[in-house]
């Protein structure tokens, strides 16, 4: 019994040469994967253009119910939310928004480091969303691929889309 | 050092009236502790160190630690101190008071009549004292220690979970299967133990 | 005249030097254990972190010192103090190195295991006065292990005490002139660890303050410098425990080339380190455990040296 016991001190003291695996962390950064769940951004397509249609999947599959916005549509019936609004003092960083996303618009990314010192100053709004870039998927663009028609682009128009087809013709 | 002999004694003193005064049993422990504390003192100035050490350790630092322990259990609350306060109150006083002033006069009188020879401070070391234990008082260390043993092997016998026998495992067994049992701590249970001694 | 001053500044400086030893024993302990776990510990406050303990005082000393109003509030208060005064006035009989000490005493040996069976009553009355059930636990639980553990870690000294025939820590230290008793005494040293461990309620004897179940024990309703009392009397038992080892069984100052204080000192904190290394290392045994191994094992293990070690004195008549 004491025997084992000085074994276990024995093979504890050793761990006193041992390597440390500590990271010290403001001055040494941990590497984090590009797919690593952090903070939730709101990128833009390669035209500029939001790509959030507002279509509150991201909202329904939100299992803490931390994201809320409300859609309205422009005058060429593009639809983008009005307002959009994150708590990340509620948000359990689970990445499902993106996974139910259509468009590539919501994301997260490799940024953890968002403390405040106000509780109110964690719920971010969309200006505070929404960044210039493309985010982690690079090209594409929902509505040059979907079929819907929008300012400056008609039916048909879209990427991989016949024309569409005239019903009342009797031609093929 | 008189004057330290003095200040522990007052303080024993002092103590010991608290202790009987006390309504909380805690609070009167510890002035009791306390008291055995300044009496070890005493002891000390008298030259008797060895005893002072024992004192502290024996009295104050184990026996009094089993009161403690034992109040502590029992979970007194305020309607104990009243109970104590009733007991405290009136003519229960008055025959111990009247038994401790005969006493003190009796020592008064003889500190007056018989001139006590003048106390002279000898120390006498731990190894005095055991030659004493172990010369001639040999027989009473004996005794004493057959004491203690016979009060460790009841504590033991008391403490012990009860292994039965073959036949008082099957009255047991039998009473469970009634649902009355014959006797309150016999239970299955000591069946399974008895079973792992083996 | 002189005398007294250079008496006084012994005291004083036996005080604050252990308590600023016992003082940085946290930050000590802190990153031990950290080095032992392969990590830094506390490293941010001050160089090598060791302003650490300052930053815990200011926090303990700032904080809300809250006596629960269900509590029995002088005994709530007293408690803490009486830990640090019993250990505070057992450093008095040790001997630092020849020059150094408080008082020499005859029975030091006795004063000290006399204080430290009262320091069960500082545990005792903090558990019982919080009026708290985990807190009456822990102090069932402490009373319990301290006062058997105490009684072998006083059979486990008299081995040293026939040896060298006096309870004087000071006769004993120079009795061990050409063999330290961690030779003739191992046993008796494994015990008075072991009793040691238990006796100032270090992991892996903690029982008294099981966080795991007892949450605290005896002083969970400690806040504020109270409860600072309590952390640091526990770093302060620690270093006199360790120093109470060297002196009764590794030769006290004694040492080739470096002065005496530097070698009492040096010695100490080695087991101060094993300590800490016990600490980092063991699992808590379960309470049954922890009593039927102090009984069933320690003690007669304690009076089996005890009497080996009379049997051997009495036959070379030394």
């Amino acid at each position: 019994m004491i025997i084992s016991a000085l074994i276990s001190v024995w093979n504890v003291f050793k761990h006193l040469f041992k390597k440390r695996v500590t990271i010290q962390y403001p001055e040494e950064r941990p590497y984090l994967a590009p797919r690593w769940r952090g903070r939730i951004i709101l990128s833009r397509d390669p035209n500029g253009e939001e790509r959030c249609v507002a279509c509150y999947l991201c909202a329904v599959a939100c299992p803490v119910d931390c994201i809320s916005l409300q859609a309205t549509e422009d005058e060429h019936g593009r639809r983008y939310p009005e307002w959009f609004r994150i708590n990340f003092s509620r948000c359990i960083f689970c990445g499902l928004c993106e996974e139910a996303c259509p468009t590539y618009a919501i994301q997260l990314t490799p940024d953890f480091e968002m403390c405040e010192y106000d509780r109110q100053n964690l719920v971010y709004e969309k200006e505070d969303l929404l960044i210039d870039g493309q985010g982690k998927y690079h090209g594409y663009n929902f509505y040059r691929v979907a079929g819907v028609a929008i300012g400056g682009k008609d039916k048909g128009e879209s990427e991989n889309e016949d024309a569409p087809i005239d019903l009342r013709s009797l031609l093929p | 050092m008189d004057i330290v002999f003095y200040i522990a004694s007052a303080v024993a003193i002092i103590c010991t009236v608290m202790v009987i005064t006390r309504l909380n049993v805690v609070h009167a422990l510890l002035y009791m502790i306390v008291a055995l504390l300044s009496v070890a003192l005493v002891f000390y100035t008298l030259g008797a160190p060895f005893v002072a050490a024992l004192e502290v350790i024996i009295y104050a630092g184990a026996i009094m630690v089993l009161f403690v322990f034992v109040i502590m259990i029992l979970n007194l609350g305020p309607q104990t101190s009243q109970q104590e306060r009733l007991w405290l109150d009136g003519r229960i006083w008055v025959g111990p008071t009247i038994l401790a002033l005969i006493l003190i006069a009796e020592v008064a009188y003889v500190l007056s009549t018989h001139s006590t020879p003048a106390y002279t401070i000898t120390e006498i070391s731990p190894r005095q004292v055991s030659t004493q234990m172990f010369g001639p008082y040999i027989l009473g260390v004996e005794l004493s220690s057959f004491l203690l043993l016979s009060a460790v092997v009841g504590a033991f016998h008391l403490g012990r979970r009860r292994q039965l026998y073959p036949e008082e495992i099957a009255v047991s067994a039998a009473a469970v299967e009634q649902n009355t049992s014959p006797q309150g701590d016999i239970q299955p249970e000591p069946q399974i133990q008895s079973d792992i001694h083996r | 005249m002189s005398e007294t001053v250079l008496h006084l500044i012994n005291v004083l400086g036996i005080l604050i030097v252990v308590l600023s030893i016992a003082a940085s024993l946290p930050w000590v302990e802190r990153r031990l254990l950290g080095y032992l776990q392969d990590r830094y510990g506390p490293n941010r406050v001050g160089p090598f972190g060791v302003l650490q303990t300052v930053a815990d005082a200011i926090k303990l000393f700032t904080k809300e010192d809250w006596i629960p109003p269900f509590a029995d509030k002088p005994v709530f208060i007293i408690a803490p103090t009486v830990i640090m005064t019993t250990i505070l006035t057992s450093f008095a009989v040790v001997p630092f190195s020849p020059g150094i000490g408080v008082i020499d005493l005859n029975i030091g040996l006795l004063f000290f295991l006399a204080m430290s069976s009262l320091g069960v009553y500082s545990v005792m009355l903090a558990g019982w006065s919080a009026n708290n059930k985990y807190s009456l636990l822990g102090a069932l639980r402490a009373a319990a292990q301290m006062l058997s553990y105490e009684v072998f870690m006083g059979l486990s000294l008299m081995g040293v005490v026939i040896i060298s025939g006096t309870f004087n820590l000071r006769n004993i230290v120079l009795a061990q002139k050409n063999m330290w008793f961690c030779i003739p005494q191992i046993i008796g040293l494994i015990v008075f660890i072991i009793a040691a461990l238990a006796e100032t309620r270090r992991l892996p004897f903690d029982l008294t303050e099981a966080e795991s179940e007892l949450v605290a024990g005896y002083h969970i309703e400690y806040s504020g410098m109270k409860f600072g009392m309590f952390y640091i009397g526990e770093y302060v038992g620690v270093t006199l425990i360790s120093s109470m080892i060297v002196t009764l069984f590794f030769g006290g100052w004694q040492g080739p080339f470096l002065p005496p204080i530097v070698w009492f000192i040096i010695k100490t904190f080695f087991f101060i380190g094993l300590f800490i290394t016990l600490r980092a290392s063991l699992p808590r045994p379960r309470f049954d455990q922890l009593m039927s191994y102090g009984w069933k094992v320690m003690l007669p293990l304690a009076l089996l040296n005890l009497l080996v070690t009379g049997g051997i004195v009495l036959a070379t008549g030394s």
